[in-house]
């Protein structure tokens, strides 16, 4: 066995070294990979000038087979730097800020030149960032707005479906963040900077890095990406309804809906917030500190009695369940089989769900039209588990009077047995 | 009697042992017999549940609509296209568990709650669902529209 | 009225002609006589699986789409469905229990001595019979757990050298565990397996009723210095009734396991699911699974799992053999194979604990 692997070996080893001159004579006539003049100095340089040929090579621009003369000009076959780096060889240096955008978009905003990359690929993105916040602001001179590269990282640049990127779902309210938290640099805008922390706090921030959800919305969802503004305070509601459909279009029916628009109220936004939006609870419709109903509403009058009827409605669904859940498992660990009531217990559940998304009516008749659904497959669930408890006393009480009859027989055999004995 | 006390006390021994055993076999064959006896009986209740069922019946459907049918625990939805042919396929979106519909403006599966839209056969075409419904096969027999799980191949 | 129809009977058939040995019989009455009870208690077990197991036979469906509904039938919608399938249940799990204590009876008593070979060899047999239909058994629910520890029972068979895999392909019907495995599981669990123990059962009856109860050695040398402490009982109907009592007794566990501990049923399985964590065979195969997971993957070149499996297999094989190496002379047993007994208990005790608390 030794023998024959030293002798595999042995042959490996010449076909190797042939293998590497080979290699050694390509390198030598620029065959292959072309010389980078650029590269090979900026590799070994300090940060803001430092781009290392790995950093590059993970760049899709590069992957594409673009280089760096694509963007800063110049002549990177030859290592004289008066020469590499002249204005003959078009050199541009550093781009300015103001200018990324342009550049960007020769190649970005070209239909003809993007198709033969990727024909899906949208070519409007300068277009977009002109009429956002940042784009107008560059225009008017600011050079601390957001231009592409602030977003998509520079030398390294990888595809937004790349976990990596710095645009990928996950990432993005952490690279809005680096701007946006910053009061610092904000200072002078006079908006607030606690956005990312208040998302951070949202169920939509927990669907999609706690849960994986990558269609849960991080900042560009509803704002936008390339056209970054804030929705506007009085079409909230239409981004919110990309993904909460029924609650729009009953919102839109509602009283709610007309008299938000008159005061100029942020429709979804005024009971549910923005940026920190929490996984709503039946009491938001309580008097207690995270009810919002009674911030606008008096009490006693016809709207807070109907919201009083609603929290009911929903408190003794929610409660008949638990305590069906309860009946259930309880059963279930008495060995019962109740594993049909235990299912139907989820279209109990779907019930529920449904009349909370039904509040956006604000009508109680329509959400009690869900509750009572509901109730009735929670009560028979309820009624199931009780009824399997009942059952299993049954067993019990059937297996003592068996075990009565089974005490007679052993008594009579043993008398039986002594009787014979005696 | 009385001048004989042995023998009286001899025979109640006797009668106690008869009691105890012929109760005793009585009531325990009884007890095991009840369950027996009760168990041949066949329960009113035939249905199995199992992965067949039987959705709709034919005509029970316009074309182009669809219809949501009990399929053992979970909602199945039946959807009859314009060309007349049936499709099933499990109703539970793949997102977050909701039940989708039918849109026939659309011709396409809808679900409600976070927009999620899938195609004739499942697939999820856009919004949240990450993965595609169950298909489920469909034959008809006789007047009857049988939907069954997917066999394994 | 009993004597009249016995009368009637004993007329036609001669009756007594087929009870007189079991007149004569007797059985030695000792302080290790509650040993003897444990065969009858098996027998007793295994004649309220074939009843029960009839029927489940009537409302169980052997097919992969509804095998799991069907039992799931049988416990919520058949009246006392729940009972006859927990007591089948229980009884099985008892049934291997006393089988296992009777063997190791058997053993530290010495029964198997010379001329009782042939009883222990048929016993051994019957064993793995039973073993065979508590494997088999555990599959008809066709649950997760179930569905999953078959995979793995059968695999282990699979990893035989030579006729493994062809041996694992019969037992599973294909190349997978499908609904192909359950139809044929059924099949050696309704047809195959009760017809060989049948037959077994008779052998080893017979043997027992043509030789008598074996007395152990150390009874034996002081009943032969000290004739006057020989007792013996009457087999019909003194020994008997006392079985009785033991059946009633063994009737009444049962009915309270099944009343107060119903069998569950688990979640249907799904042969494209992955396999749940801990996937552990049923107790009684637990220290054979323990202990091929304790040997290394590869013992010096050959495959470690292979080795555990040849190495179990020639154990039973010696095991079933073990009366052969015994001394034919009561007087001079061997104590090495009580020692060996002893181990084997011993390992087998702690290796089902070990695989029971291990990951």
């Amino acid at each position: 066995m030794v023998m024959l692997r030293n002798k595999v070996r042995g042959f490996a080893a010449p076909r190797s070294a042939v293998l590497a001159g080979l290699v050694a004579l390509a390198a030598c006539l620029g065959y292959g990979q072309a010389v980078n003049s650029c590269v090979d100095c900026h590799s070994t340089m300090p940060d803001p000038l430092g781009v290392s040929s790995d950093k590059f090579s993970q760049d899709i621009h590069a992957q594409k087979g673009l280089t760096c003369t694509s963007c800063h000009g110049g002549d990177a076959s030859s290592y004289d730097p008066t020469v590499a780096m002249g204005s003959k060889a078009g050199f541009k240096g550093k781009i300015d800020r103001r200018k990324i955008p342009d550049l960007c978009g020769s190649c970005h905003s070209n239909p003809n030149l993007m198709r033969q990359y990727d024909p899906s690929l949208r070519t409007d993105q300068l277009a977009e960032y002109h009429t956002s916040v940042h784009g107008k602001r560059l225009v008017a001179g600011d050079a601390k707005v957001a231009v592409c590269i602030d977003c998509h990282s520079v030398h390294d640049i990888r595809p937004p479906s790349d976990p990596r990127s710095t645009v990928n779902p996950v990432n993005v309210a952490t690279t809005c963040s680096r701007c946006h938290a910053d009061a610092n640099y904000m200072k002078q805008y006079g908006i607030p900077t606690d956005q990312f922390a208040k998302y951070n706090t949202s169920v939509h921030h927990d669907a999609l890095a706690v849960r994986g959800d990558l269609s849960a919305p991080t900042c560009t969802t509803c704002h936008g990406n390339h056209g970054a503004v804030p929705p506007g305070v009085d079409k909230v509601q239409n981004v919110c309804a990309n993904c909460h459909v029924f609650q729009a279009q009953m919102y839109a029916k509602s009283t709610h809906s007309k008299v938000f628009q008159d005061k100029g109220l942020p429709g979804c936004v005024v009971c549910h917030t923005n940026h920190g939006i929490h996984m709503p609870s039946d009491a938001m419709l309580s008097t207690g500190p995270s009810g919002v109903c009674m911030r606008c509403h008096a009490p006693g009058d016809h709207c807070d009695r109907a919201r009083a009827s609603i929290l009911a409605n929903l408190t003794q669904l929610d409660s008949t369940i638990k305590q069906a859940d309860d009946a259930l498992r309880l059963a279930e660990s008495s060995g019962m089989e109740v594993s049909e009531a235990r299912l139907s217990q989820d279209q109990a559940r779907d019930a529920l769900t449904k009349a909370r998304v039904t509040i956006h009516s604000f009508q109680a008749a329509l959400v009690d039209q869900d509750i009572q659904v509901g109730m009735k497959i929670a009560a028979a669930n309820l009624k199931a588990g009780k009824d399997a408890m009942v059952e299993r006393n049954h067993r019990r009480i059937g297996l003592g009077l068996c075990f009565v009859a089974i005490a007679f027989m052993l008594a009579g055999l043993w008398l039986y047995i002594k009787k014979l004995e005696s | 009697m009385c001048a004989e006390p042995i023998p009286q006390t001899r025979v109640t021994r006797r009668h106690a042992i008869e009691l105890f055993l012929g109760g005793g076999v009585l009531a325990s064959l009884a007890s095991f017999l009840y369950p027996v006896l009760r168990f041949l009986v066949p329960p009113p209740v035939i249905d199995l549940g199992g992965d067949e069922v039987v959705a709709a019946k034919v005509g029970d459907l316009k074309p182009n609509s669809g219809e949501i049918f009990r399929f053992g625990s979970r909602p199945g939805l039946l959807i009859l296209e314009s060309d007349g042919t049936y499709r099933a396929l499990s109703a539970t979106c793949t997102h977050l568990g909701c039940t989708v519909q039918y849109r026939a403006d659309l011709r396409q599966i809808w679900c409600p709650c976070h927009n999620g839209i899938y195609d004739l056969s499942g697939r999820n075409v856009s919004g949240p669902p990450p993965r595609p419904l169950d298909a489920f096969d469909v034959h008809l027999r006789g007047e009857e529209i049988v939907v069954s799980r997917k066999q394994e191949a | 009225m009993f004597a009249a129809l016995y009368r009637w009977l004993d007329d036609r058939l001669h009756l007594d002609g087929l009870i007189e040995p079991f007149r004569h019989k007797t059985v030695p009455t000792h302080r290790l006589s509650y040993w003897y009870f444990f065969g009858g208690i098996t027998l007793f077990l295994f004649m309220v699986q074939v009843f029960t197991g009839i029927l489940l036979l009537l409302y169980y469906r052997p097919s992969a789409n509804e095998a799991f509904e069907s039992v799931q039938y049988i416990m919520t919608r058949v009246q006392f469905g729940w009972l006859i399938r927990s007591i089948h249940s229980w009884s099985a799990n008892l049934m291997i229990f006393t089988a296992f204590v009777h063997m190791f009876s058997v053993l530290f008593l010495k029964a198997y001595r010379k001329p009782r070979e042939m009883t222990w060899v048929s016993g051994m047999l019957l064993l793995f019979l039973v073993m065979g239909f508590g494997f088999s058994g555990y599959l008809l629910p066709w649950n997760k757990l179930a569905f999953f520890a078959t995979t793995v029972g059968t695999q282990m068979a699979g990893q035989v050298p030579i006729i493994g895999q062809p041996m694992m392909v019969f037992l599973r019907g294909g190349p997978q565990v499908t609904g192909a495995t359950l139809t044929r599981f059924y099949g050696f669990h309704v047809a195959v397996l009760p017809m060989l123990v049948t037959v077994l059962i008779a052998i080893h009856l017979f043997l027992v009723q043509r030789q008598g109860m074996s007395v152990p050695p150390k009874v034996e040398k002081a009943w032969a210095a000290n004739p006057s402490l020989r007792r013996e009982m009457k087999f019909f109907p003194n020994f008997l009734l006392r079985e009785l009592m033991a059946w009633y007794v063994a009737i009444a566990t049962l009915g309270a396991l099944a009343a107060l501990f119903p069998w569950n049923l688990g979640v249907k399985a799904e042969p494209f699911a992955s396999a749940p964590a801990g996937i552990k065979p049923e107790w009684y195969f637990l220290f054979m699974y323990q202990t091929l997971k304790l040997i290394p993957s590869k013992v010096w070149i050959v495959d470690g799992e292979v080795l555990g499996i040849l190495g179990c297999s020639l154990a039973g094989l010696f095991w079933v053999l073990l009366p052969f190496f015994e001394s034919d002379k009561p007087a001079r047993t061997r104590t090495w194979i009580t020692g060996l007994g002893i181990f084997a208990l011993v390992f087998m005790i702690v290796m089902s604990v070990y695989g029971y608390v291990a990951q």
